[in-house]
């Protein structure tokens, strides 16, 4: 560290500036994945290991933890909701999105300014604040305590979102395209379904997987809506688990650990995709 | 634009347009629109349970504000949503651009760094909250434990126990779920530097901190713009991490408690007290709107000004 000092300003990029940053980067990986890790190891171990040994490495065949998890308890309903409900979410954004997108887009009209204030308004304004009205919205829909109250939310949070997106990418495709289908003598939603929407496949996924990950791990909603535990989501069962086995930390490693797993390999195998949708919104 | 404007004012072209266009809006008029109305209605009216009552003005801001019960618990909330807030933007933002500024010249195993950084920022707030909840436990988790076997008995605590550590647990574990967002977003941002700029900087003479101080970082402005924004009113509506690490009360003895915590206990009831009160909840959803509206603006008028073209 010494050499640290020793180097003039004038020197560009010295070696131990180097080495300095290397040092400060791998303690940040660090901090940033051993917690994930030990979480995943403590899944594997008794309650007695976790709290005689918390670091070391656990027997990998003890599966007994992941086995109860998925065998007694309601942690199965919980993961079938979240994906039925994010599920539900996206395609109903991505429909939505994609209508109001691609008229905003491809054809002039006078209302498109307003259409997209419109738009505009419902991206700034955090829903989660409005969450009574919703409440009692919902209630008279009859609604409320069923995966269509979260549905139909996240769509409204997403959907500005995707409209954005999905403008922005139609607005940039060439008109020659539409034209030579138009001379050919194919309709306006023929043209959209077979010429133009098979090109914005790039945009949508990016649309999907922005909101895709809010969804997922969304609790605050649940929360307010869900009562009836066969309709909770993963981040709301998880704290009706977390408080039945509160004594017990192998298995509630073993929930968080799965809970977790899906969308961290998700990420692993995605990285690129994910870190571009989730920061789209904030880099132009 | 491809349509002739013939074409465009035939009957048929017109219902194909608003086929595409009308469900989009309705649905944002019934879910965004119409709630959000609302809920600025529902403030000026006595609620009976669900039920609404009579028209009674701004008595529900007024007990929010200044009543003898509410006041000191709003006011108390809402100084820790501040100080959250200015530990996040130095700790969580500023972290952020630093690792930034290390990533962006590539080093060996920045790919690898990029992805790791990133890592929390994917797992949901409830399993962070958890995770840090059961590793910051005084007698099992692993920090107290890490602390003992390097020897540094005495600086173990009972962190989520102690009034004066909690809140401060609960600010780091936002940090290390969050710290990837701000970390990625100034990447981009410095990547999108012209690296002439830099170049010429560095042939210059420039030293590492007066690079960053005088060059990168007002270069980077648009993207301190709309981190700072987001984290604005992120911090005004910070609600899980506490909610899971320290209870819907904000314990020990408030010193946890936030805006967002106030808020959900007031409108749908502490589940053991199993009281609710729809008029002051709407009430104090609409001051914490309007705050974060007029605030935010505010933020981001006075963020932009410093921005550079270039």
């Amino acid at each position: 560290m010494t050499t640290l000092a020793s180097h003039s300003p004038a020197e560009r990029q010295p070696i131990s500036f180097a080495f300095l940053a290397q040092v400060v980067l791998i303690a940040n990986s660090f901090i940033m994945l051993y917690p994930v890790v030990v979480m995943v190891f403590s899944a594997f171990k008794s309650t007695g290991e976790i709290f005689e040994n918390p670091f070391g490495l656990p027997d990998f065949t003890q599966v007994q933890n992941f086995t109860r998890v998925l065998g007694e308890t309601s942690m199965p309903t919980y993961f079938m909701n979240s994906i039925l409900v994010t599920g539900g979410s996206i395609i109903l954004i991505l429909v939505l999105g994609t209508m109001a997108g691609y008229a905003v887009a491809r054809y002039e009209s006078r209302t498109n300014t307003f259409i997209l204030l419109f738009f505009l308004a419902g991206l700034m304004l955090p829903l989660k604040l409005a969450v009574i009205p919703l409440f009692i919205l919902l209630r008279d829909m009859n609604l409320l305590d069923s995966r269509w109250s979260l549905i139909f939310t996240y769509t409204a949070i997403g959907l500005p979102s995707a409209v954005f997106i999905m403008a922005g990418f139609l607005r940039s495709l060439p008109a020659e395209l539409e034209d030579a289908a138009r001379i050919d003598g194919a309709s306006e939603p023929r043209i959209m379904w077979s010429v133009m929407l098979p090109l914005a496949r790039p945009p949508m996924a990016i649309a999907a997987i922005q909101n895709a990950v809010p969804i997922w791990n969304d609790f605050f909603f649940p929360l307010v809506f869900i009562q009836t535990d066969d309709y909770k989501t993963l981040p709301q069962g998880l704290t009706t688990f977390m408080g039945e086995y509160t004594t017990d930390w192998g298995m509630l490693f073993a929930g968080l650990t799965i809970a977790a797993a899906p969308i961290t390999l998700l990420y692993i195998a995605l990285s690129r995709q994910f870190i571009q949708g989730m920061t789209a919104g904030a880099v132009k | 634009m491809p349509v002739s404007p013939k074409q465009a004012r035939t009957w048929k072209h017109r219902s194909w347009v608003a086929f595409l266009v009308v469900p989009p809006i309705a649905f944002m008029s019934l879910f965004v629109v119409y709630p959000i109305l609302s809920a600025f209605a529902y403030a000026f009216y006595e609620w009976q349970g669900l039920a609404r009552g009579e028209f009674v003005g701004l008595a529900n801001f007024q007990q929010v504000l200044f009543g003898p019960t509410m006041a000191p618990v709003v006011w108390n909330a809402f100084l820790h949503n501040v100080q959250a807030l200015i530990a996040l933007m130095i700790i969580q933002n500023g972290g952020g651009f630093l690792l930034a500024w290390l990533l962006y010249k590539e080093p060996f195993g920045f790919r690898f760094h990029r992805i790791a950084v990133f890592v929390p920022v994917v797992l949901s707030t409830i399993i962070v909250g958890f995770l840090w909840k059961l590793f910051l436990n005084p007698n099992f988790g692993i920090v107290n434990q890490a602390l003992y076997a390097v020897g540094l008995d005495s600086w173990a605590k009972p962190w989520l126990g102690d009034s004066s550590t909690a809140l401060w647990a609960l600010i780091l574990a936002n940090v290390w779920h969050f710290i990837g967002f701000p970390t990625l977003v100034y990447l981009a941002g410095m990547q999108r530097i012209p690296s002439e700029i830099i170049e010429a900087a560095r042939l210059d003479g420039t030293n590492e901190w007066q690079l960053l101080k005088n060059i990168v970082w007002p270069l980077v402005a648009p993207s301190t713009t709309i981190l700072f924004t987001l984290l604005f009113i992120g911090a005004f509506n910070w609600f899980e991490i506490p909610y899971v690490m320290a209870g819907l009360d904000g314990s020990p003895f408030g010193s946890t408690d936030v805006l967002g915590l106030v808020f959900y206990r007031t409108a749908f009831g502490n589940q053991s007290a199993s009281i609710q009160n729809f008029g002051l909840g709407s009430a104090l959803a609409t001051l914490i709107f309007l705050f974060i509206v007029v605030f935010a603006s505010m933020l981001t008028l006075w963020l932009r000004r410093r921005e550079i073209q270039f």
